[in-house]
């Protein structure tokens, strides 16, 4: 783990599973937190949903692999799945060097957007990962 | 026993440990004492161990027949540079190579491998080996299952019997269904039922195997294998006699996505069905989906080229029960010997190996064919090492009277399909030679056609 | 023990064409023999003089380890000695050279080794029988959890689809219970590293299927409440299966079957002294009790007198009297595991192991492998942690926290330094729920005198770290490479060799 605070930027939610939420409108982009990325390591690979897959909240909808461990990504937000990021399989190290820009995973069209109701906010996430 | 304890050693271990004795160190709980003594075989000393298997040998005979037996296991020349190589002690009795610094050596030779079973099939990736052609095909098929989130696979019934009675074994446990194509008239895959089939797109895979059980070049026809890929589904190809891979289309070339198959051909001992060594081989956009090891080129800290197992997030031993598989080991000597094999026979004897095989049994079936009675059940079709034989009566019958003069005619086909109980399946391969081919005709001519047919 | 560091190329860089060998006449042309659309177009296959495929490969051998020329303390892999007589007998040629479709008559010595070892294997560990057909110890976890789903299905309990494993448990027992949809209960293990069995009586259930565990445990701990447990899973009406990585801790000294267990494999290729060459192919024999008989995997070897009289459920007994023949026809069976009926190459070299102990050979091998186990963990105490500093069975667990928290170095490093001098390192980071855990198995092949140095080269590394951690840390030097960057070989997976022409596009 490193020593360094890990970043959490202001203006997104948060997941308790480590995963961060961009909101625009009723889309959502998900990735996962610096905080995670830190404590994985150097990622080699990100399983995502397929586009047009319909994905519950908090259900497990694919994994992080990095090179000797494997984390399951718990989506934060349910519904459409309308935007993945193709780059990662050419360049997965991006989750590690930019998680908040070019890691992000995938983009969500909301079932229901009263749903981020259940996420944390940037100061209730920074708690969590201090306490932890 | 293979102890080097002394009295004097032991004692001076326990007073280490602090104990007093070596019961003292293996006690348990009255409730979980032997309730009756072990009763193993008396120790024998090495000479004695000796006789003893010459003994079992004695009693395993057949090896004093000329024998036409094949179907999935298959007599060959091994060069005896493949055991001298395979026996020395850092491959024999190696770990699984997961210090890789003290492992290059094997690492290198499995990438080898590797790459072998990627240029026979020409496919982009294979793993490091699995534990054979049945149970590669069920790992084939839990690849596609996984590719598809479909639970149904449709396998043509002219896929080696013993890997589709796996199939169902496994399938039974993941809860898949398996449906069957049927032969055609000409022992291939017939496949005029293929479109409805795939029509409600259910199916996670098409199974087709080349040559198939019947020994028939069985590769699907130009235009079929666009046709499965376009309901999404996934072809699997399989290889039972890896042998073939010298002589024909490789099956990237008709559309296989992965192939799957038996490699025991190249360098591998027959012995009684085991080991051998089966392997998968695959698109890369299947490759994270491939089960087992993998070994990978990457470099040292110095920037020196070195060999590691790599892409492990897909194992058992870190994914738990996420793993795309539970297969730990992989048959890593076979697939070495295999190695060897096809690095000492070369593409030059590699392809004069395959052309004997067709040669020696194309010479089998023209004679036994032209006996009165006797006929080639699938007319025409081309065939690699193996054909059907359509024998006058029973084929357990006409098999057995064979036997009585010392030779193992092949494999009864009555075993498999009950309406195919007037047929053999004979194999014949380099190591078959004229003589043998003419002893069994001799042989066949001399079972009056009369009383086998009335039985 | 520095290991030979020249490069060597790989085999597909090397030869010439038509630099062919001589094993075989010559072949006619292909396109002769079949049509043209059946064959491939080209064999893009290198051809090599046998002198450079031997120097190619014997140059290859020299940068791996094997038994033959380290110590491996590897807990959990039991790499003992592999005798040599065991190769000896398995390449007999008539042994070796037949084929699984000869009928029975001309195949009765291949089946009386199978059967002899069956029962050898039954009695020692108190099973009514094993199948000597699954493959690997994984393949016959596999093969014991669709007996467990085939009983429960046959019973009218198909609800039972929970397998209950131990924290300390292999990552395999996992893998396998979701290969038969079984879903997967992790038991946490108690202060001592055991499994509590009012903690069990807690988890069972009517849903449950098949509780999962070794003994003695990953831990190399021996659980005494064993047979408790045992009470718990039956009364809750599941099933036991003893996963026997860890067999050689007790042959012959107690034995699943009396602990409660109605399932086990084995992992000959551990306890038997088959040659783990590599990374297989091993050979896991799975074993059952009475009530699952019925469900074994097929073929099952059957064995009769000279009177035509069944004499499966008999003890071991020289087989030279008996006949044998294969049973296909189990209409409960799972079915095939596998192609063929066994690794039976490896069921020659087993018995041939067998017949060296003898039933109080086997029970002298687990005792001696308990001392050596035993006598490094009471020999290094002082230097590591030793989390549960208690008599152990044939494994210990040593942890490196306390020393990477005083100087930097983890268990890796230590197992790395290990390598630099002449020994393979242990397992590390295994059981999970130890940190920075280094698991030693010695075996009881190893003389006091192979311990002594191991035990002495361990001291000096520990205090090598805590004088000058660097030169643990970028261990090992002494071999053909240094560490390796896993992430690249991650991330851009290179795992073949390409021709030239392709390698742009490919």
């Amino acid at each position: 783990m490193s020593d360094e605070m890990a970043n959490v930027p202001a203006g997104l939610l948060y997941s308790k599973e480590h995963e961060w939420v961009k909101l625009d409108g009723d889309v959502a982009t998900v990735g996962i937190t610096d905080y995670a990325q830190s404590s994985l390591g150097d990622i080699v690979y990100v399983e995502l949903p397929r586009v047009g897959a319909g994905l519950t909240q908090f259900g497990s909808i694919g994994v992080v692999e990095s090179v000797k461990a494997v984390s399951d990504i718990f989506t934060p937000v349910g519904g459409e799945v309308v935007g993945i990021n193709d780059g990662l399989e050419n360049d997965p190290a991006a989750v590690n060097r930019d998680p908040y820009g070019d890691g992000w995973f995938y983009k969500v069209q909301l079932a229901d957007v009263s749903q981020t109701g259940d996420l944390l906010t940037p100061e209730q996430y920074e708690q969590l990962i201090a306490a932890s | 026993m293979y102890t080097p304890h002394t009295d004097r050693d032991i004692e001076a271990m326990l007073r280490v440990i602090g104990v007093d004795s070596l019961d003292d160190l293996v006690r348990v709980p009255d409730a979980v004492a032997l309730r009756h003594p072990v009763e193993v075989t008396p120790q024998l000393s090495e000479i004695e161990i000796a006789e003893r298997f010459a003994r079992h040998a004695a009693r395993t005979t057949a090896g004093d027949y000329t024998s036409f037996l094949g179907a999935g296991a298959y007599r060959h020349y091994v060069p005896p540079v493949v055991g001298a190589i395979a026996m020395r002690g850092e491959f024999l009795t190696s770990y699984t190579p997961y210090q890789a610094e003290v492992s290059q050596g094997y690492l290198q030779a499995i990438y080898e491998w590797q790459t072998y079973i990627a240029l026979l099939t020409g496919l982009d990736v294979a793993n490091a080996s699995v534990y054979d052609g049945a149970t590669a095909l069920a790992e084939g098929v839990i690849m596609a299952v996984n590719a598809t989130g479909r639970k149904g696979v449709l396998v043509s019934n002219a896929v080696h019997p013993n890997y589709r009675a796996v199939l169902r074994t496994y399938a039974e446990g993941l809860e898949l269904h398996v449906d069957e194509l049927p032969y055609g008239g000409d022992g291939r895959t017939d496949l005029s039922s293929l479109e409805a089939a795939l029509a409600d797109q259910r199916y996670a895979a098409v199974v087709v195997q080349s040559p198939n059980f019947f020994g028939a070049v069985d590769a699907l026809p130009a235009g079929v294998a666009g046709a499965i890929k376009a309901t999404k589904t996934v072809v699997i190809g399989v290889v039972a006699e890896a042998m073939s891979l010298a002589a024909l289309a490789a099956p990237a070339s008709w559309g296989v996505e992965i192939c799957v198959g038996e490699a025991q051909s190249f360098g591998n001992a027959i012995a009684y069905g085991g080991p051998h060594v089966g392997f998968i081989a695959a698109t890369t956009a299947h490759l994270r989906r491939i089960p087992g090891r993998l070994v990978g080129k990457s470099v040292d800290t110095a920037g020196k080229t070195a060999y590691v197992l790599t892409l492990q997030a897909r194992e058992q031993h870190i994914r738990r029960e996420k793993a795309t598989s539970n297969i730990c080991t992989n048959q890593a000597h076979c697939a070495l010997c295999a190695t060897v094999y096809l690095a000492a026979m070369g593409k030059t004897g590699l392809r004069d190996c395959a052309a004997l095989n067709v040669a020696r049994s194309n010479e089998l079936r023209d004679k036994v064919t032209a006996l009165t009675g006797f006929a080639a059940r699938f007319e025409g079709t081309p065939t690699f090492n193996e054909v059907v034989v359509r024998v006058p009566g029973r084929a357990a019958a006409v098999l057995a009277t064979l036997e009585e003069k010392n030779i193992l005619g092949g494999v009864d086909l009555g075993r498999f399909y009950p309406e195919l109980e007037d047929c053999i399946l004979m194999t014949a391969t380099e190591l078959t030679s004229s003589a043998d081919v003419d002893r069994l005709v001799t042989a066949l001519s001399e079972i009056p056609v009369r009383a086998a047919a009335g039985v | 023990m520095p290991l030979p560091a020249f490069d060597t190329p790989l085999i597909f860089d090397t030869g010439q064409d038509g630099r062919a060998n001589c094993y075989l006449p010559a072949g006619p042309a292909l396109d002769t023999l079949l049509p043209k659309d059946a064959l491939r177009d080209d064999l893009p296959l290198p051809d090599n003089s046998e002198l450079d495929v031997v120097r190619h490969f014997t140059r290859l051998s020299q940068k791996s380890f094997g038994i033959d020329t380290v110590f491996y303390p590897l807990g959990s892999c039991t790499m003992k000695y592999n005798p040599r007589i065991n190769d000896a007998m398995a390449n007999i040629p008539a042994l070796r050279d037949v084929h699984p479709f000869a009928p029975d008559h001309a195949a009765q010595g291949a089946l009386a080794v199978m059967w002899e070892l069956e029962r050898a294997l039954a009695s020692l560990f108190g099973m009514a029988a094993f199948s000597l057909n699954p493959a690997a110890g994984a393949h016959a976890e596999l093969a014991a959890l669709l007996i467990a789903k085939a009983y429960f299905k046959k019973k009218g309990e198909p609800q039972r689809n929970v397998v209950i494993v131990p924290d300390t448990a292999h990552g395999t027992n996992p893998a396998s219970a979701a290969m038969v949809g079984f879903k997967v209960l992790s038991l946490k293990s108690d202060a001592h590293g055991r499994v509590d069995p009012d903690e069990m009586r807690k988890v069972v259930g009517p849903d449950t299927a098949v509780c999962m565990m070794t003994n003695p445990n990953t831990l190399g701990l021996f659980e005494p409440r064993i047979h408790e447990v045992s009470d718990v899973v039956h009364e809750a009406g599941g099933l036991m299966y003893y996963d026997g990585a860890n067999a050689n801790a007790l042959m012959g000294n107690t034995r699943p079957g009396d602990m409660g267990f109605d399932l086990m494999h084995l992992n000959l290729h551990k306890t038997f002294t088959i040659p783990h060459g590599g990374g297989g192919a091993g050979a896991g024999p799975v074993g059952v009790a009475q009530h699952l008989l019925d469900f074994l995997p097929t073929p099952v070897v059957r064995a009769y007198d000279a009177g035509g009289k069944d004499v499966d459920a008999s003890g071991w007994r020289e087989s030279a009297e008996l006949t044998f023949a294969l049973d296909f026809e189990r209409p409960d069976s799972i079915g095939p595991m596998r192609s063929f009926w066994s690794n039976f190459a490896h069921m020659v070299r087993a018995l041939a192991y067998t017949y060296a102990n003898g039933a109080d050979g086997l029970t002298t091998v687990s005792k001696l492998a308990v001392l050596n186990a035993n006598y490094i963990r009471a020999s290094i105490r002082d230097v590591v942690d030793i989390p549960y500093d208690e008599i152990n069975r044939h494994e210990f667990v040593a942890s490196a926290q306390s020393l990477k928290r005083e100087t930097g170095v983890r268990a890796l490093d230590i197992g790395k330094a290990l390598l630099d001098r002449g020994y393979h390192a242990p397992t590390v980071y295994f059981p999970l729920i130890v940190p920075e855990c280094l698991m030693i198995e010695p075996t009881e092949t190893e003389s006091k005198e192979t311990l002594d140095a191991f035990i002495a080269d361990f001291r000096d590394i520990i205090a090598t770290a805590k004088s000058d951690p660097e030169k643990v840390l970028e261990t090992p030097v002494n071999t053909a490479v240094g560490r390796i960057d896993e992430t690249r070989a991650a991330r851009q997976p290179d795992l073949r060799w390409r021709p030239a022409a392709a390698k742009e596009t490919g």
